[in-house]
């Protein structure tokens, strides 16, 4: 037991993420004026898209210690969220102290990773719970994330939810969550799409933006392009499908046309944009399916926390568990590892 | 690199296995070998052959080499078990086809390991798609059983049934052909596959499992020649196959004239049509499902892919990114999309046809494939219509790609195949997609999705994909034998040669007559410039044009311009005949002296024309009413059942009856939009050719009818053997109609022959089901419904409803 608190405690338990070279790899994505015909007219069929995304389950398996090894990653790219009304700076504290360290200590031992300094890929919260999270994980190398624009709806004035973008990266968040106004998708104003998601951009300045497309809001799959094209070709760095609050959030159809769109934008402009699933994902084994669907999709490379992050909290739980049960063959009680 | 620090490097998937142990305890019971499975019991293994898991080339079984003596056995035990299996009420065979079902079910792992150890396919398509359609193809049917007498009144079991089936779906071509037997209430004898004989036995000890009585369901293990002793067996009165066309058409001239009903479900070289507007990605996938789906070994792959050429750089370059993803290797492993070929020797084919392709100018893109009797998903470009990769079934992973420019241009391209069994249509357009499904000749179009199977839509082919269907109630009725009008008096004796030479006997009072031949709406002279003598009830009763071959062959050219009679309304082709009705109504007399002057007595005469009018009304009236279905099958997809015309239907006539035996044959034919030609009696042919006066009143357009007196047989034999006629009904002597099979070359034509009906048949019976079931085809059509679109995604023609009622 000592020798563990050691390594947890040594400057060597927070070594650099693994992402962070590949993190310096690819430019910042920088934008693109406006241009509808990378996605007017393009076709999606949602019976397709379903029947890939139902697919990419049932085509792949990992076992044993590749199932582990896939899970522990899954963890790095999980971006460790709050967002209630009842948030408080001791809620927020506990939270980042299980991002500190997710796994329980005897089970990163048991998988020969004692020493590997696992963090996950973030912490979100709201942007007056910033401060509380930047002090908490101070020397961590965990960023914080912070919601902004009027998340969830953000149907407030376009000038105070820029104002709102620049007090989280004042309080320290280094990435902004934004939230998109669907109204724009929904009447097809993708001018006004673009300069408002254009603005938030500049609202971040140095922080990384994640664009909230809403997708449950959206409803159509070639909304959920339209929308994935616009908001990178106005600079966001990542494209995230939900604030966690609509009634349906992340699913794999909406999460596959996503890729498509981010996929057809790399190939047109050469930037690599992130992507993050975000709400409603529970279980260890949508942790490892939506993983299999980036590989398959886009490759290994969108499998690192720069490219990659899960919008989540109750799946780190159960991926816990079962990495628990990998190591020692028995079940246990989510009693037995630390609550967020 | 196991550590999972490497592993964290690398994210790969590792290998994944399926837990075989329980396949191999089991096939180590049967060290010895395995016997076959007669009577309710397996036999003593005899002299046989080793059955591999092609994989690793190891030998996993043994299994016994069906001689004649074990197909004799297998049919006469088979033979014995039938009275009382159809004599089971519906419900009581539901009951053992629920129990198949759901023995399936509960030993599903069992056979999906056995099934890709045995055949090579991944465990993931043995366990989500094989296992699954297996025990859905059991359940529907437990239903047809269920609603037999009253979904098939009048309809009877055909008795035994020969069945042989391909190794590229052991399990599911299985359930296919015995399912709609049993239901039926036939008793099966089964053939599995040389090389994949596994499952079958398999599935043997569950139906004993499950307390099928003994007999209902043999299954004889060997090669080629097994199956011919099956289907050749005088016990038999049933054969059904699936595999490929050269077989096929094997087993079509071993069994014609043996009065076997037959079902062939054969090869194809189907169409994946790509058109601009279409979701690229969604129809790379496509691609995915079609051709790299099984290892490519399924007959209705979409193996020529044509791509609007707007989008043809984009979609290849998608298409090659997408294969470099494919998984290629070990069957039992989950994260495999592509196994073993299921034999060295098909490796060998696939290869072979490959290298001709590339000597014939094809550029071929690969991707990955281990050592081994494995071959790598293969797209090949550069490739033109006559190559052999365009002509060719491989039954492998290789796909064609070539561009289009017009829809016109696609629906040719498509065509462009002696296969006929499925396509695969992809766009937006929910014109487009249904303006092409109804241009492409296939058995099943699928519209943004592909190899979508179930049990309640028919599946089979047009042209040399073979004939008969498969699933949903059109299966059944592959399956269901209707009494037939039987002859009073033991059939008629052989019909004289026509006598060309002049009868010296005079004519009657009035203007000398002429009958001519009437091609494509015109009277015209035979070819031959011979007239035969038509005999009369006291002296001759005329002369009649003596037809040839040429006049046969002028006839299907005629027949084949009549395209708009096929594409007219229901109500269209009703009025016309309606109105040959009112025609016919208006020279009743005339026809009826007529009839009188060929031999009738007066009464007969007038209750013969009668009989005509009438049945003029009753095909008007079924003409508009004969609708398609739309069937249940997948959750969100439409799948419609479409009925179409066969097309050029070649007619000979009975001889009795001239005037009501010429209208009740080809009255049903046209009334569904085929155009005829038509034999009419030899002996009395010339009721029929005042016939087309009528038609030249009654708005039939040209070439719809087309008559060609002269010798019978000789004629139906001509159109027998014409290419481009798509069936023929021949009412004549059993002596004389295995011929008309025999000798027909395409594999595709739907030749009927029914033995002559002399004496009162035609009037009583001559209408109904057993006319009504021949001169149609018809196609599924499946579309998914989805929300982006008002109509996206999957539609899907399947095969052949057929309805009695």
């Amino acid at each position: 037991m000592t020798v563990e608190l050691e390594k947890l405690q040594s400057p060597q338990a927070h070594p650099v993420p693994a992402r962070m070279e590949s993190e310096m790899e690819h430019a910042r994505n920088e934008g693109m004026p406006l241009a509808t015909e990378m996605f007017e007219g393009h076709a999606v069929n949602r019976s397709a898209a379903e029947r890939r995304a139902a697919t990419i389950g049932a085509r792949r398996s990992v076992k044993k210690a590749y199932q582990a090894a896939w899970l522990v990653n899954a963890v790095r790219c999980i971006d460790l969220t709050t967002l209630a009304g009842d948030d408080t700076a001791a809620r927020v504290r506990r939270l980042c102290a299980k991002a500190r360290n997710p796994i329980a200590p005897h089970v990163m031992d048991g998988l020969g990773l004692a020493g590997m300094g696992l963090t996950t890929g973030a912490v979100c919260v709201y942007p007056t719970m910033v401060v509380h999270a930047v002090r908490a994980l101070e020397g961590s190398g965990v960023p914080v994330a912070s919601v902004a624009t009027g998340f969830p709806a953000g149907l407030m004035p376009l000038h105070l939810r820029l104002e709102e973008i620049r007090y989280a990266v004042g309080e320290g968040a280094q990435e902004i969550d934004i939230v998109i106004t669907r109204e724009h998708v929904l009447t097809g104003n993708w001018q006004a799409l673009y300069d408002e998601i254009a603005a938030m951009r500049e609202a971040c300045g140095e922080a990384h933006m994640k664009a909230i497309l809403a997708t449950g809001d959206l409803q159509t799959l070639g909304n959920v392009y339209a929308a994935s094209m616009v908001a990178m070709q106005a600079g966001a760095d990542f494209i995230k499908t939900s604030t966690g609050k609509e009634s349906v959030n992340a699913t794999l159809p909406v999460g596959l046309i996503m890729l498509r769109a981010l996929r057809d934008y790399g190939q047109a402009t050469g930037y690599r944009i992130g992507f993050k699933p975000a709400g409603g994902m529970k279980s260890a084994k949508e942790a490892l399916i939506w993983q299999m669907l980036m590989k398959e999709e886009l490759g290994r490379d969108w499998l690192q926390p720069d490219l990659f992050r899960f919008g989540a909290s109750s799946m780190l739980g159960d991926i816990e568990r079962q990495l628990e049960h990998h190591v020692t063959g028995r079940y246990a009680a989510s009693s037995r590892h630390a609550t967020a | 690199m196991d550590t999972i620090t490497g592993i964290l490097e690398s994210m790969d998937y590792g290998p994944a296995p399926e837990d075989s142990s329980a396949v191999r305890t089991w096939l180590e019971s049967y060290a010895e070998g395995f016997g076959h499975f007669i009577d309710g019991a397996f036999t003593r293994p005899g002299e046989g052959f080793d059955v591999i898991d092609p994989a690793s080339g190891n030998r996993i079984a043994r299994v016994t080499q069906g001689s004649e003596a074990d197909v004799d056995a297998a049919v006469r035990a088979a033979r014995r078990a039938q009275p009382k299996w159809a004599r089971l009420s519906g419900h009581d065979r539901a009951r053992h086809l629920y129990a198949l079902a759901r023995h399936v079910q509960q030993h599903s792992r069992l056979l999906a390991v056995l099934e890709s150890l045995n055949n090579g396919k991944p465990i993931r398509e043995s366990r989500d798609i094989d296992l699954p359609l297996v025990a859905r193809h059991f359940y529907h049917h437990a239903g047809w059983a269920e609603l037999l007498e009253d979904e098939f009144p009048g309809a009877a079991p055909v008795g035994v049934c020969g069945q042989v089936i391909p190794w590229n779906f052991p399990l599911l071509m299985l359930a296919w052909k015995i399912a709609p037997a049993l239901a039926a209430g036939n008793t099966v004898v089964l053939k599995p596959a040389e090389y994949t004989p596994l499952t079958a036995l398999a599935f043997a000890q569950i139906a004993a499992e499950c307390g099928l009585p003994k007999g209902v369901l043999n299954i004889v293990t060997g090669d080629g020649q097994t199956g011919a002793a099956i289907c050749g067996h005088a016990g038999v009165d049933k054969v059904a196959f699936t595999g490929s066309t050269e077989v096929g058409r094997v087993i079509r001239r071993q069994i014609a004239g043996s009065g076997k009903k037959l079902t062939l479900e054969l090869g194809g070289k189907s169409p994946f049509v790509v058109f601009a507007d279409a979701d690229l990605d969604a129809a790379v996938e496509g691609v995915v499902d079609a051709i790299w789906f099984n290892q490519g070994e399924v007959c209705c792959a979409g193996a020529r892919i044509l791509v609007a050429e707007a989008v043809a750089g984009r979609f290849e370059a998608l298409l090659k990114a997408r294969m470099k993803t494919l998984r290629v290797g070990d069957p039992l492993d989950k994260s495999t999309d592509i196994g073993a070929i299921v034999h060295p020797v098909q490796l060998d084919r696939i290869r072979m046809l490959v290298d001709q392709g590339v000597a014939q100018g094809a550029v071929l893109h690969q991707g990955m494939a281990p050592e081994g009797c494995f071959y790598p998903p293969t797209l090949a470009t550069g490739v033109e219509p006559a190559s052999v990769l365009a002509t060719e079934e491989v039954f492998g992973p290789v796909v064609t790609l070539t561009s289009f420019r017009t829809p016109d241009d696609a629906v040719l391209l498509a065509n462009n195949t002696r296969y006929g069994l499925a396509a695969s249509i992809w766009s937006e357009n929910v014109n487009l997609c249904l303006d092409i499904a109804a241009r492409i000749k296939a058995g099943v179009v699928w519209v943004n999705c592909t190899n979508v199977f179930d049990a309640g839509a028919g599946f089979g082919g047009y042209r040399e994909s073979g004939f008969g269907r498969e699933g949903g109630r059109e299966g059944m009725s592959a399956y269901l034998a209707y009494p037939r009008p039987k002859a009073k008096k033991a059939g008629e004796a052989a019909l004289p040669d026509p006598q060309v030479t002049p009868h010296g006997e005079g004519t009657g009072e009035g203007i000398d007559r002429t009958a001519k031949l009437y091609i494509g709406g015109r009277q015209t002279r035979p070819d031959s410039g011979y007239s035969y003598v038509v005999s009369g009830a006291k002296t001759a009763a005329g002369l009649a044009g003596l037809g040839n071959r040429k006049d046969i062959r002028n006839a299907v050219e005629a027949a084949h311009k009549a395209k708009g009679w096929g594409k007219a309304t229901g109500h269209n082709r009703a009025q016309v005949l309606y109105y040959l009705a009112e025609n016919l109504s208006t020279r009743a007399p005339e026809f009826a002296d007529r009839l009188r002057g060929l031999g009738a007595s007066k009464e007969a005469a007038r209750k013969e024309v009668d009989t005509a009018i009438r049945r003029c009304f009753w095909y008007a009236a079924q003409a508009d009413k004969f609708d398609g279905a739309v069937h249940q099958t997948k959750s969100a997809h439409v799948t419609l059942a479409m009925h179409e015309a066969l097309g050029v239907m070649g007619i000979a006539c009975p001889t009795g009856h001239p005037l009501l035996g010429f209208v009740s044959t080809v009255l049903p034919a046209i009334a569904m939009g085929n155009a005829v030609i038509a034999i009419p009696s030899q002996t009395h042919p010339l009721a029929a050719t005042d016939f087309y006066q009528l038609l030249e009143t009654s708005d039939m357009p040209d070439g719809v009818v087309n008559i060609v007196t002269g010798p019978r047989d000789e004629l139906a034999r001509t159109l027998a053997q014409h290419d481009d006629v798509a069936a023929v009904w021949y009412f004549g002597t059993s002596e004389a109609a295995p011929w008309s099979r025999r000798k027909a070359r395409g594999i595709s034509s739907r030749h009927g022959s029914r033995t002559a009906l002399p004496g009162t048949g035609w009037p009583r019976r001559g209408k109904g089901a057993c006319f009504w079931n021949m001169p149609r085809k018809s196609r599924i059509s499946g579309c998914p419904t989805a929300p982006d679109m008002l109509f996206g995604g999957a539609c899907s023609r399947w095969p052949e409803p057929t309805r009695h009622r």
